[in-house]
């Protein structure tokens, strides 16, 4: 075991690689200079000498060769010390740490809720193939999938967070649901633990449904593929001529084994997660990653883009590494196959 | 004698004509494209055919015709003569034209499915906006496939360094948050207009297609130890002639159940980055750009609920027919 995750790690070392690689190239293409754009301002061109633009670059190795920049932005990614944004001049770190819980609270929430569903769905699809139960929550799940999240988000903030349409006179503001953010801006921090996590999960009801359900079908499809393929296997023939009772062969013999490919889906899921986690911040308000990114690049705050796109992709390349190397702890096959 | 590219294509096809989804998929999926096609001829501030100060114009919507610029449907109906006549088109609005009468108003006689904040008919921008979701559909999904096979076909067929080279790059492309990517690719380029469309198409196409590659390249691992494909080496084939006459035939299966259902996830892309607001400039009609709107307009339920249901319909074709697809090439799979 130990073997095969070393030997996993240092295969996927060139990933990181490349990773690093193409946000430093989507750097270089946004500015040839990066601090030509950053002092100039077009109003009042000529504001800084370019003496000082001259100790600047040499400052920050731009009169090096790319390789040493190249260099330079791993050793500051490895550091942490990602510098300030262009905005307001706040510690990049410190505007991810600030944001990071709350994406990762919000699709912690998404995925858990996602497996929590979508995995009895599919063990019965493949238990009760046929039935009309099946068919139609199959065929449910297709329509779910069909939906664009950011029209479902919309609409449901429209119907119950407006209130305009549907109102619960006893709540604030007469809408079921908050318009906005992840806790209530008023008396958030005056609020005891127990107060302030009804109001946290109040506020994430309506994002966390939003980005749950395109999951629900992808994972089903697979956790039905993967019991498919268990329940054909010996040991559920000789644990049926043993006698027991279908619905234990199902959930404990056959479940074991068909639930192993879910684990790898969530290294390939997690992506997907990010990017929706993107556009429900943005429906919703949610000051997470993915809105800071929203405005950064509207700006544009190239320094800021390129660290969050960057964390992105190594926390999602960490993601995959993890689900591979779970993958190969359940089922040995894995392992010794490769060994 | 059918072409071994062929096969799989029947297989769909045959598939496709036996299942009743399959026609609803079908005809709902021909309707979007037949409607972009006639964006011009459903939607324009100009009539389908007019008979103006003793002339005769066909089809000015299309054509343009100098003497006509300065009109549109509604001014050109006060300027007639006595012997004068038009045609006006389904829509009598341009997706650019702008009813400063009437802006945000809600489904009506003048507007069927209302206007948005700048008074532009939402029929006519949802009419026009069927081009741009056709376009980066077809056009991404074409370039991703082909992007997805010749990498994947490598990949497989020559193993060694050349997989290694290839999978890592595909591992890393795959890690980077795609949405985000395209937007800052977007951003860089700021192009303009309708090449702003072509543009986004491009980079979807770019960025997306690590799924494909991963499954060409399972699929050929698996077909390139297959008796007829050694028969055909160890006759001394070269690998280009291998390749294209005994692998790609039987890896293009998945690939085709793939491409529509990256189709469905190109149009929810586009609809996603117009959504918010990056991409497409203001005077491009998209259905994600009208959904846009709403972000400010909290209670303009026509503006969410008409464009989010024509997206929904579409989309929702797309992965109908790559459900029937996928039934018709591996029936193990049928839901």
């Amino acid at each position: 075991m130990g073997r095969y995750v070393v030997r996993r790690c240092l295969q996927s070392l060139p990933t990181l690689f490349g990773v690093t690689l193409i946000c430093f190239g989507l750097l270089r293409a946004a500015s040839n200079d990066p601090l030509l754009t950053r002092v100039s301002d077009p109003l009042r061109p000529g504001r800084v000498s370019s003496a000082a633009l001259d100790q600047l670059r040499q400052l920050y190795d731009l009169d090096r060769p790319w390789y040493v920049q190249y260099l330079r932005l791993v050793e500051r990614l490895l550091t942490l010390d990602l510098g300030t944004t262009w905005q307001d001049g706040r510690l990049i770190r410190d505007v991810i740490f600030e944001t990071l819980p709350v994406t990762c609270m919000l699709t912690g929430l998404a995925i858990t809720l996602a497996y929590l569903i979508a995995v009895p769905i599919g063990v019965y699809a493949a238990a009760h193939r046929g039935s009309w139960l099946q068919r139609s929550l199959s065929g449910g799940l297709l329509v779910l999938y069909s939906l664009p999240a950011f029209w479902l988000g919309t609409l449901l903030l429209m119907v119950l967070a407006s209130g305009r349409f549907v109102r619960c006179e006893s709540l604030e503001f007469g809408a079921c649901f908050p318009l906005s953010g992840w806790h209530r801006f008023n008396g958030f921090e005056a609020l005891s633990p127990g107060h302030k996590l009804l109001d946290v999960l109040w506020h994430l009801c309506l994002p966390v449904i939003t980005l749950t359900y395109p999951a629900l079908a992808v994972i089903s499809r697979f956790m039905r593929a993967g019991m498919l393929e268990s329940l054909e296997q010996d040991f559920i023939r000789t644990a049926r001529a043993k006698g027991l009772p279908e619905r234990d062969v199902v959930w404990r013999h056959a479940l074991r084994h068909g639930i192993l490919p879910i684990v790898t889906l969530l290294g390939l899921e997690l992506p997907h997660l990010v990017g929706g986690a993107l556009v429900v911040e943005a429906i919703f308000g949610i000051r997470g990653m993915g809105l800071v990114t929203i405005e950064a690049i509207r700006m544009p705050d190239y320094p800021l883009v390129i660290s969050i796109v960057t964390l992105t992709a190594l926390m999602t390349w960490l993601g995959s590494l993890l689900s591979d190397i779970a993958y190969a702890w359940l089922d040995p096959r894995v392992r010794y196959h490769r060994e | 004698m059918p072409s071994p590219i062929d096969l799989p294509l029947r297989a769909a096809l045959h598939g496709l004509a036996r299942r009743r989804f399959a026609r609803l998929g079908a005809s709902v999926a021909l309707l979007i494209a037949l409607v972009a096609v006639c964006a011009d001829l459903l939607a324009s501030d100009l009539p389908l055919a007019a008979r103006f100060e003793d002339r005769l114009y066909l089809l000015p919507n299309v054509t343009r015709p100098a003497p006509l610029r300065p009109y549109n449907n509604q001014t050109l109906e006060a300027a007639l003569g006595a012997h004068d006549w038009v045609i006006f088109p389904l829509v009598p609005w341009g997706h650019n034209s702008h009813d400063l009468s009437s802006v945000l108003a809600a489904p009506s006689g003048d507007h069927w499915l209302g206007t948005d904040s700048s008074g532009r008919d939402v029929f006519a921008r949802i009419v026009h906006g069927a081009r741009v979701s056709l376009t980066v559909a077809l056009i991404s999904v074409w370039l991703m496939s082909c992007i997805g096979l010749v990498v994947g076909l490598c990949a497989g067929y020559f193993g060694g360094l050349i997989d290694t080279v290839l999978m890592r790059g595909v591992d890393a492309l795959h890690a980077l948050p795609t949405t985000l990517l395209i937007i800052v690719v977007l951003q860089i380029a700021r192009p303009s207009g309708f090449s702003a469309v072509i543009a986004m198409t491009l980079v979807i196409g770019c960025v997306r297609w690590t799924d494909l590659s991963r499954l060409v390249r399972a699929e050929v691992l698996r077909v390139r130890v297959t008796p007829f494909v050694e028969a055909a080496r160890a006759l001394g084939m070269p690998p280009a002639r291998v390749i294209r006459r005994h692998v790609l035939p039987n890896v293009l299966s998945p690939v085709l159940v793939a491409a529509s259902f990256s189709m469905a996830g190109a149009i929810l892309m586009e609809g996603a980055l117009s959504f918010l607001g990056f991409g497409v400039p203001d005077d491009v009609a998209t259905w994600g750009g009208l959904l846009n709107d709403v972000r400010v307009h909290i209670d303009a339920w026509w503006l969410a609920v008409f464009p989010g249901a024509v997206l929904f319909l579409t989309v929702g074709a797309c992965n109908l027919l790559g459900e029937i697809v996928r039934e018709a090439i591996d029936p193990k799979q049928r839901l």
